[in-house]
């Protein structure tokens, strides 16, 4: 079995699966259990300044399901800690004595005056925690009070903050970064200037989950109120991905390490973060939904993964598909592939004709000599993938490149030069040579 | 007297015999299985249904919790879309042809969620048809069966009045006299041609064609005719002993059956027999079972390939404790004043495929004997000589219309006649269809 052991910043757990600072490390009783069930480390729910937040007496939560009620996306209107700061530092300290080789970082949210972040770092740290996450990203109740999202989405306030923390603290300061930007690489920029040793991201998006259709009211809501709150589980993994990768591959970021937080639900959504850049990744929607046993399949099925990779460690993996990101201008435009129908796994649903016929390039046959046949039409076929995407039958259509020839579609003989956009004879802004 | 007697088993067996044979789907288990639905592309089980129903069309909208417009788009092609789901041999239908066969031999359950979509729909009365402005023509329509119902709905919907004529108490034909009791229960027949009659047009009167009807007085009353009288009368096994007590058309049984009050207090045979290989002879065999008959016994001259009840049909017969005998035919019915049993000949195929006696006889024991070897047009129903027929059958073309001038035809009565509710249905939509162009057609001429 492959050693899952990881390092993050200098702080070891045995294996890379923390869970986020969220409901789930809200006390030490949810923290406990879920050591009990074999997490690597925790982020403790967010702590501020006495007296504590108060939280809504109703629903915090809501969901997007699949007809079988499968949770696809998730959404939550809770705010940090509600219970007194020496509650939490007390359960803490005790956490980390009872569980010295897990990862126990303390995330924390204060108002922007350097006096409170030098007053209460100390007080933190001393409860024995590994580390300490600036929580720059809740985007609901808190930004309305000049904190979380409303620091994550100024660059200048998250270097300024950071510098704060960083001013205090001794151990490392890991900083939380919201989504809710246009750009994630000024912000990670500025964590990186105020002297972050590392970020983590992303935090929730932005959301209304949706309507009541009795009411005609927003859903779920505070006594016939809502508010917007904040949005994760398996439908935000895309982006977080594409965020983590920005970083991992701009050369400016790419050295600062990242802790990879959005809709890690199996082992396969840690291999993405891993291989896009992170070097470990946090979870709590997932355990929200099905609890915290779900780590035997995280931790079985990575170990399992590296092994059959040959693979040695979680460190070796850190990064391996980031050469493969780059800018779409990068792209080669003298490579061609086409679709290819296995006519012996075909159920002959049609929805790739139908897809391809309403939404695309028409490449597809629904009748070959009379009969039911869906095959692709090569002198059609751009190779976009839509029918790929949408075929009920895995590797029912592929995706194959052409290698020599000509592609019947263009007349062109297939090149093994390289044509990237940048130089394309279509370009006029192309750099000639 | 054989033994033939009641409450063979207690009124709570008897009433679970008697209950649906498959149980309605609840909502999760409906979402369920339409998220099964791949939405296929020109999908296989619109082509095979015989009403044409956009099956992913209504599936789609039950996924989306749009129930009204699910039963919409299932009734708007087959107003006895309620029955089909419960009586559609689905598995030689839309349901055969799903691609899930393919990908995991088990096809979305089609049947019960177009159950699903309508029985709420028809439960709570919702109107989903508007009739058209009126026409000032009126049909008559001659047969209150499925291919009569559908028939006078669709050209209520265009616009036309309707005078539906039929012969029995109750409008619904074998949805009310035939079919097997625990495939529609809760009295549904009736229900759902209250909620077809519901959308207003339709008056029904009493009426049979050679009693107190003819077609030249119809023609000559009526804008145009549409019959769709069925089969109402039996054929005969031709056999000695067929007029003993105890020997019994099986539909009549089944109606008997299907009318009664309270199942407990009708007699049924110790030991069965049941001549023919259809799904009347599987719905007399299975429900003589059920009210407690020890053994039944359908016995079919040909093998269970060329049984006109579908293998799915054969199987819940032998489920239901039903012995199926292949290749014999009856001989003679014995008994003195009563039947006691039947004489058989085996048959075989010989090798050009035709059925051929093998000289071996054996008998079977019997207190009661259901001849179930098909139905035919009772003679008296057309006196037309002018009628096309074929087969004992009426003649018609693609549109359903008959070789008289303003005459239609559809349902079992007709040469294409199926024995399914869904074609009869399909029969009087598009002979609907077609009377309503002809109408039309007459004015702008």
């Amino acid at each position: 079995m492959a050693d899952l052991k990881c390092k993050f910043l200098g702080i070891e757990s045995p294996n890379p699966f923390w869970l986020a600072s969220a409901p789930p490390t809200d006390k030490a009783y949810n923290v406990n259990r879920a050591f009990e069930a074999g997490w690597g480390g925790a982020v403790w729910k967010t702590l501020g300044e006495d007296p504590p937040i108060v939280n809504v007496s109703g629903p915090r939560y809501a969901a997007i399901h699949s007809n079988d009620r499968r949770v696809i996306g998730f959404n939550n209107i809770e705010l940090i800690t509600d219970r007194p700061l020496q509650t939490n530092l007390d359960e803490i300290r005790q956490i980390k004595r009872d569980w010295p080789d897990r990862a126990l970082v303390v995330s924390v949210m204060f108002a922007m005056n350097k006096e409170t972040w030098a007053k209460y770092i100390p007080m933190i740290e001393d409860t024995g925690c590994d580390g300490i996450e600036l929580n720059f990203g809740c985007p609901h109740g808190m930004s309305e009070r000049g904190m979380g999202a409303a620091v994550g989405q100024v660059p200048e306030y998250i270097q300024m903050a950071t510098e704060w923390a960083k001013d205090a603290a001794s151990v490392p300061v890991i900083v939380k970064l919201t989504p809710n930007i246009t750009h994630i690489l000024p912000p990670a920029k500025a964590a990186m200037d105020g002297g972050a040793d590392g970020v983590s991201l992303i935090n929730t998006l932005n959301s209304i989950m949706r309507v009541d259709y009795d009411t005609l009211t927003m859903y779920p809501t505070t006594d016939g109120m809502g508010t917007h709150g904040g949005y994760c589980g398996e439908a935000v993994k895309p982006i977080a991905l594409n965020m983590v990768a920005e970083i991992a591959r701009t050369q400016a970021t790419s050295q600062l390490p990242i802790s990879g937080i959005g809709g890690v639900t199996d082992w396969r959504d840690a291999v993405d973060f891993l291989a896009l850049g992170a070097s470990n990744v946090q979870v709590c929607t997932a355990a929200m939904v099905y609890g915290f046993r779900i780590i035997d399949d995280l931790t079985d099925g990575l170990s399992t993964f590296l092994d059959e990779k040959g693979i040695a460690s979680v460190a070796d993996l850190v990064g391996r598909a980031v050469p493969s990101v780059t800018d779409w201008q990068h792209l080669n435009l003298n490579h061609v592939e086409k679709a290819v129908i296995d006519q012996s796994s075909c159920i002959q649903c049609g929805r790739c004709h139908e897809v391809c016929e309403d939404t695309s390039h028409q490449a597809i046959t629904h009748t070959v000599d009379g009969e039911r046949r869906f095959t692709v039409i090569d002198e059609e076929c751009v190779g976009c993938n839509l029918c790929v995407s949408v075929c009920p039958v895995e590797d029912c259509i592929t995706m194959k490149p052409l290698t020599g020839g000509v592609d019947p579609r263009t007349g062109q003989p297939i090149s093994d030069d390289r044509l990237e956009w940048t130089r394309h004879p279509n370009n006029p802004m192309r750099q000639d040579g | 007297m054989g033994d033939i007697r009641s409450h063979r088993l207690s009124r709570e067996d008897i009433e679970a015999n008697f209950g649906d044979i498959h149980p309605p789907l609840d909502r999760p288990r409906a979402l369920l299985e339409a998220d099964r639905c791949y939405f296929c592309y020109d999908a296989p089980c619109t082509t095979a249904c015989p009403t044409g129903i956009d099956i992913p069309g209504f599936i789609q909208k039950i996924r989306s919790n749009n129930i009204v417009g699910s039963a919409r788009t299932i009734l708007s092609e087959n107003i006895m879309g309620g029955m089909c789901a419960r009586v559609c041999p689905t598995e030689v239908l839309c349901e055969e042809v799903c691609v899930r066969n393919t990908h995991e031999d088990k096809p979305v359950e089609i049947g019960l969620l177009q159950r699903y979509a309508t029985d709420p729909v028809l439960e709570a009365g919702i109107p989903l048809f508007e009739r058209a402005a009126s026409s000032g023509y009126t049909v008559a329509v001659v047969g209150g069966g499925p291919a009569g119902l559908s028939c006078a709905h669709r050209l209520a919907v265009l616009g036309h009045e309707v005078m539906l004529f039929n012969r029995d108490a109750k409008l619904g034909g074998l949805n009310e006299y035939g079919i097997a009791a625990y495939k529609t229960v809760d009295d549904f027949a009736q229900r759902e041609v209250e909620y077809i009659l519901s959308l207003g047009g339709i008056e029904v009167r009493q009426g049979a064609l050679g009693e107190d009807l003819s077609l030249a007085q119809l023609r000559n009353d009526f804008a145009a005719v549409f019959i769709g009288v069925g089969l109402s009368d039996v054929n005969g096994l031709g056999l000695e002993g067929e007029d003993l007590a105890g020997v019994e058309n099986a539909v009549d049984y089944i109606a008997r059956l299907r009318q009664a009050e309270d199942k407990t207090q009708l007699p049924v045979g110790g030991q069965v027999v049941v001549i023919g290989g259809g799904m009347t002879a599987i719905d007399a065999a299975v429900q003589s079972r059920a009210l407690g008959a020890e053994q039944v016994t359908i016995v079919y001259r040909r093998g269970p390939e060329h049984m006109s009840a579908s293998a799915h049909e054969q199987e819940l017969a032998q489920i239901n404790g039903v012995s199926i005998q292949h290749f014999a035919r009856p001989v003679k019915i014995l008994g003195e004043s009563e039947v006691e049993g039947v004489l058989f000949e085996s048959t075989r195929l010989d090798e050009d495929g035709r059925l051929t006696d093998t000289g071996e006889t054996f008998h079977i024991d019997a207190d009661v004997v259901f001849k179930a070897i098909g139905q035919k047009l009772r003679a008296s129903d057309l006196e037309d000589e002018s009628l096309k027929m074929q087969w004992g059958k009426i003649v018609v073309d693609a549109d359903h219309a008959t070789s008289i001038m303003g005459v239609w035809a559809g349902g079992d009565c007709v040469a294409e006649g199926e024995d399914l509710t869904v074609s009869a249905v399909q029969h009087g939509k598009v002979a609907a269809m077609a009377i309503d162009r002809y109408l039309h057609a007459g004015e702008t001429s």
